[in-house]
């Protein structure tokens, strides 16, 4: 839009420009590729890839250094898993949860912490992963695969009995929620990351100093708390298709 | 782009952070002070009075932030300009 671009072009200084909605396209045949989002993702990956190495490359019986952290994050996604899945089922799925939460806790911090803006790429900017629409919507779409092979795998066939209870006529409803579940997922999370990235951005253009600091403490904390929310939700998506009938669950 | 459009498209975008915004705050002030209730009847559940908050202040956020995803949407991918 002319207003917004000569907002973009107001400012003197270099690391508080706003670009939403410019990519760095790569052409791939006839697939056109968000290229910025390609390498912060490989980056986001790489870490973790890392730090577990790091992680897992002596392992001691008294924990120290980088595995004692990995062996606390661990038992957090653990914990997380089995309140939302039970305890008879949970072991399985505590690789998936944890995939997703430390996937996205590591890329909303990256995008938050580390400065993207001072490396420059010919069009867009770098910036945290999960604050592109594509990158929150496999993840809520690897939700909805996840939880559907949950149920059909416990129940086979008889998972579609979950879409008429308690009273047949939910089944509309149940129906419609299998759509918006990974609707809201996706929308929530890159909402969030995107918000919180336009704030700031929009802080710094007015008072480059000093005056975003807490905006941006902020910003860490929300991004932190989604991540909690997209791992937490998942695993009660899977836990509701698991779970027997007649027994009421909590929704969102 | 068309001026008609345009200036509709703000407009639009305008109203659907603000009005997406009044829904959740009364629910968030109402969760807020649910919890300072609790928390002032039972100190020691504090902890976990905290936890289930936040968790369920994120969302109610989340509500008005559907609002602001269609007010960008508007305002920087407009699909109809």
């Amino acid at each position: 839009m002319e207003t917004l671009n000569a907002l973009t072009t107001l400012n003197a200084f270099p690391l508080a420009e706003l670009e939403v909605g410019k990519q760095f396209y790569w052409h791939l045949g006839n697939l056109e590729i968000h290229g910025q989002i390609l390498l912060t993702s490989w980056f986001v990956i790489g870490v973790l890839v890392i730090a577990s190495i790091l992680a897992t490359r002596k392992i001691q019986m008294v924990p120290a250094g980088t595995q004692n952290l990995m062996e606390y994050a661990l038992e957090f996604i653990r914990d997380l898993t089995k309140t939302q899945i039970g305890e008879k089922e949970y072991r399985p799925w505590v690789p998936f949860i944890g995939t997703l939460f430390l996937f996205i806790f590591i890329s909303n911090w990256s995008g938050a912490l580390i400065p993207w803006k001072l490396i420059r790429i010919p069009e867009g900017e770098l910036a945290a992963p999960t604050g592109d629409i594509n990158t929150t919507i496999a993840l809520a779409l690897l939700t909805s695969l996840a939880y559907f092979y949950a149920g059909f795998k416990k129940k086979g066939l008889g998972y579609f009995g979950n879409y008429v209870q308690p009273v047949a006529f939910m089944l509309p409803f149940k129906i419609i929620e299998d759509f918006t579940k990974p609707l809201s997922l996706s929308f929530r999370l890159f909402g969030n990351i995107l918000a919180d990235e336009l704030v700031v951005a929009v802080l710094v253009l007015l008072v480059p100093l000093f005056i975003p600091l807490p905006v941006m403490a902020l910003g860490l904390f929300t991004s932190a708390i989604q991540a909690l929310i997209f791992a937490t939700l998942a695993a009660s998506y899977i836990g509701e298709a698991m779970e027997d009938h007649g027994e009421g669950h909590e929704e969102h | 782009m068309n001026p008609t459009v345009a200036a509709a498209s703000v407009l639009a975008a305008a109203l659907a952070v603000g009005l997406g915004a009044i829904g959740p705050g009364i629910g968030q002030g109402n969760a807020a002070g649910r919890a300072v209730e609790g928390i002032a009847r039972q100190p020691e559940a504090e902890g976990k009075i905290r936890g289930t908050l936040l968790l369920s202040l994120a969302f109610m956020e989340a509500l008005t932030i559907y609002g602001l995803v269609v007010a960008l949407v508007l305002l920087f991918a407009n699909p109809f300009s």
